[in-house]
């Protein structure tokens, strides 16, 4: 499977998790695991471009598929990406557990959606949770995120 | 554990003849959870997700042929327009994440009662398409629900495709929930209003061992639309005709008591839904006159 543009050997056990994968056999350890059964996003990563939960995915399942973490967005030393450049901007996060996640899914809702609404930025990031921010700031965040992209 | 990757339609039909007690994984969304929490430990999984067949969708013979494998996703994005009702409680499902990976296949081989594809499926006398090595057969939706997450497949079938007409009037659905997103249903409901057939279908979720067709509720209100030339006239029928039909909906259920919600107040939401999806789809039909 091809991580980040670096393509890597598939995984040696069947049940590795896609999540497990990417954090102790890659050791790229920015992708977290929160609740392990699909409710949390805070392992979500892009699949082919599009936001998926990496706990629900055996890595065997990636591959010969694009999957894209949260290292993936700005290189070292380069500029944030518009997304994680709005997160900071704006607050967007306290203790940061959740942010990998919900960085992810909005990226993948402004590839989808350049300019979302209100609503539309609520429905895309429902399947995120974060327990210290009330996602006040979070919502702003991805305004700012689209006004970036722009 | 044993991993089966088959790269063909007919592998995988092999595969699954070869060993009928094969988990087949599509999305994941359901299967992964039951493996992580560790309520189930498939000793093999055949993986669908590289089968491009199961991905694809297209017209037979008049209906609309979809693949086990199309997401939710999709379904929103390339068949809103055709598959309305369908489209609508894919929205429900889940998060974005989920309607990515997540497929009505899936859904049909988990066979929960609270799955939000079935009611549609339900509603518009969807048909599921099963095959074996033996063959394929088709099993109308109203007869592939068995029980709670059982369903009428053998074990050595496998799910190909759904077949469901395109929509030809106004399609609803609605679901009640502690929020939008990530919920599992306290109760759900499809309706789809077809003026050419007359015909005016219901299925409900979440309120009994199974999802379940509302039939008497169907003949009833499609009566009370027939004897009072409310498809000609185009106007709304009687607000003691809809108490009654939303009666009719609530005694179709079988609802138990559990920790999303109690009985009796499924059967009261069923009765409100019914009206509030029949009055939504009514405006809409009289709207297209």
């Amino acid at each position: 499977m091809n991580v980040n543009g670096v393509d890597h050997p598939a995984p040696t056990d069947p049940r590795r998790l896609l999540s497990d994968h990417i954090r102790h056999d890659i050791g790229l350890t920015g992708t977290h695991v929160g609740c392990e059964h699909g409710v949390c996003g805070c392992c979500t990563v892009l699949f082919d471009g599009a936001p998926v939960r990496s706990c629900l995915m055996l890595a065997i399942q990636a591959e010969g598929h694009q999957v894209t973490t949260i290292e993936g967005l700005a290189p070292d030393g380069a500029p944030l990406h518009p997304v994680q450049q709005a997160f900071h901007e704006t607050h967007g996060l306290q203790c940061g557990f959740c942010t990998p996640g919900f960085v992810m899914s909005v990226v993948g809702l402004l590839k989808q959606n350049p300019d979302p609404t209100p609503e539309e930025i609520d429905e895309g990031i429902s399947g995120n949770l974060c327990r210290c921010t009330g996602y006040a700031s979070i919502r702003r965040a991805v305004l700012r995120a689209a006004e970036l992209s722009r | 554990m044993e991993f089966l990757q088959p790269a063909t339609w007919s592998e995988a039909l092999a595969m699954k003849a070869a060993k009928p007690e094969a988990v087949p994984i599509a999305g994941g969304t359901d299967l992964m959870v039951e493996i992580n929490l560790d309520h189930r430990r498939p000793a093999t999984i055949i993986d669908l997700t590289h089968i491009k067949e199961l991905t694809e969708w297209g017209m037979d013979d008049g209906r609309l042929r979809i693949g086990a494998g199309v997401t939710y996703a999709r379904i929103i994005d390339e068949l809103g327009d055709r598959l309305p009702g369908l489209a609508m409680a894919s929205r429900t499902v889940g998060s974005p994440q989920i309607r990515n990976r997540g497929t009505v296949g899936g859904n049909l081989g988990t066979a929960s009662p609270a799955g939000d594809a079935h009611p549609p499926l339900l509603a518009t006398e969807a048909i599921v398409e099963l095959a074996s090595t033996k063959g394929t057969r088709q099993v109308a939706a109203n007869e592939f629900f068995a029980g709670p997450k059982k369903n009428a497949m053998r074990a050595d079938e496998l799910i190909a495709a759904f077949l469901v007409e395109p929509a030809r009037g106004p399609q609803q659905f609605s679901k009640v929930g502690t929020r939008n997103a990530m919920v599992i249903a306290v109760c759900s409901l499809a309706l789809a209003v077809d003026p050419k057939r007359k015909h005016v279908g219901i299925g409900i979720g979440s309120a009994g061992p199974t999802p379940i067709r509302a039939a008497e509720a169907e003949t009833f209100i499609q009566e009370v639309l027939e004897e009072h030339r409310l498809w000609e006239r185009h106007v709304h029928c009687e607000p003691s005709a809809l108490k009654q039909f939303g009666e009719l909906v609530a005694a179709a259920a079988k609802p138990i008591d559990d920790v999303r919600g109690t009985a009796d107040y499924r059967r009261h939401a069923l009765a409100v839904l019914a009206r509030r999806t029949f009055r939504w789809a009514w405006d809409d039909y009289r709207k297209s006159k």
